[in-house]
């Protein structure tokens, strides 16, 4: 099952964005297995950070995980202060804390412009982007968060076997 | 298992403790008939529960999903009430698999239903089916691509 659309500078990428390789999440900030996947990825991407372009798209299971959506929304207002990544990273470092409180004292330590950053949340243009997120997870195949794909293609695996097979090659 | 161009046999089953399902009553609309083996798997990585977070994609298509399996219809009740679900899950408990055995996808080893996806027309007949691995949830990328093909027919 192959990657649809294909990763663009739409995207959020971190590490190098010319890198030959490209591992690319569908994952969901309340997601318990997105977030014990989180520190093997922070570790990946602090050794191999300069070889891999990763990208993370939202796969938010609403029903599910009624925080999956605002947290994913938050992240995505945090991207329009040039934040995407702080906030990814303390949202699913605090996961266990999860609220809507939660998303405004990180977006207020993050020392975010707070009265957009609110109204960003709510903006319908941030909702498409999120749902848009969602809609290409579903025509890529994916069945369940996280699921990575490696330049592309489905990698059937979590966090840790992506990463011993990173090793082993 | 039946194939693209089978008409789809019709069926009734329990959706609810007190309400019954009769296929063709769906005629007129798309159905995604989506056959597993059981309630109850993790729930992250659940079918039912992906499927669930799809319907207003499905509803573009003017398709219903249904899940079957062999659980009771009370055992569904519970299922879907913890998982929130906002679709049926049909019990093919009486005779046991009866319908999986119809459309080829009952697994007499496990007595249980494969895990099989049908995609129906409004007419009734079958557009497109799917057979995974059993530990595998497929996804929904086959459904939709079967219902993107029927709107452009």
């Amino acid at each position: 099952m192959s990657l649809k659309p294909k990763v663009s500078t739409a995207d959020h990428i971190l590490g190098n964005g010319q890198a030959d390789l490209t591992i690319l999440e569908y994952g969901d900030y309340q997601c318990p297995h997105c977030g014990a996947a989180h520190p093997i990825i922070k570790e990946m991407m602090a050794e191999l950070g300069s070889q891999i372009r990763f990208v993370f798209r939202n796969f938010p299971l609403s029903e599910m995980h009624p925080y999956a959506k605002p947290a994913a929304l938050a992240a995505e207002a945090a991207a329009l202060q040039g934040k995407f990544w702080e906030m990814h990273d303390a949202i699913f470092e605090n996961q266990n804390l999860l609220s809507e409180r939660l998303l405004l004292d990180i977006a207020e330590q993050l020392d975010l412009d707070m009265s957009k950053f609110k109204s960003d949340s709510q903006d319908e243009a941030l909702q498409d982007r999120v749902d848009g997120d969602f809609e290409s997870g579903m025509l890529s195949g994916v069945n369940g968060t996280p699921t990575f794909f490696v330049n592309g293609q489905k990698f059937d695996g979590g966090a840790e076997d992506l990463v011993q097979i990173l090793g082993e090659n | 298992m039946l194939q693209k161009n089978d008409v789809a046999p019709d069926f009734t089953l329990y959706a609810t403790p007190d309400q019954k399902i009769k296929l063709s009553e769906f005629k007129g609309h798309n159905v995604i008939l989506a056959f597993y083996p059981a309630d109850w798997s993790p729930v992250c990585s659940d079918q039912m529960a992906l499927y669930n977070e799809m319907l207003k994609y499905f509803k573009k298509y003017d398709a219903e999903v249904m899940g079957i399996s062999v659980d009771s219809k009370w055992c569904h009740m519970a299922f879907a009430q913890s998982r929130k679900l906002h679709f049926p899950l049909l019990a093919d408990f009486e005779a046991k698999g009866e319908v999986a055995k119809k459309y080829g996808v009952y697994d007499e080893e496990e007595g249980e239903c494969k895990r099989a996806l049908f995609v129906i027309d409004k007419e009734g007949v079958i557009a497109w089916s799917y057979m995974s691995p059993t530990a595998v949830n497929p996804g929904a990328d086959g459904i939709i691509e079967a219902l993107e093909n029927l709107k452009s027919k």
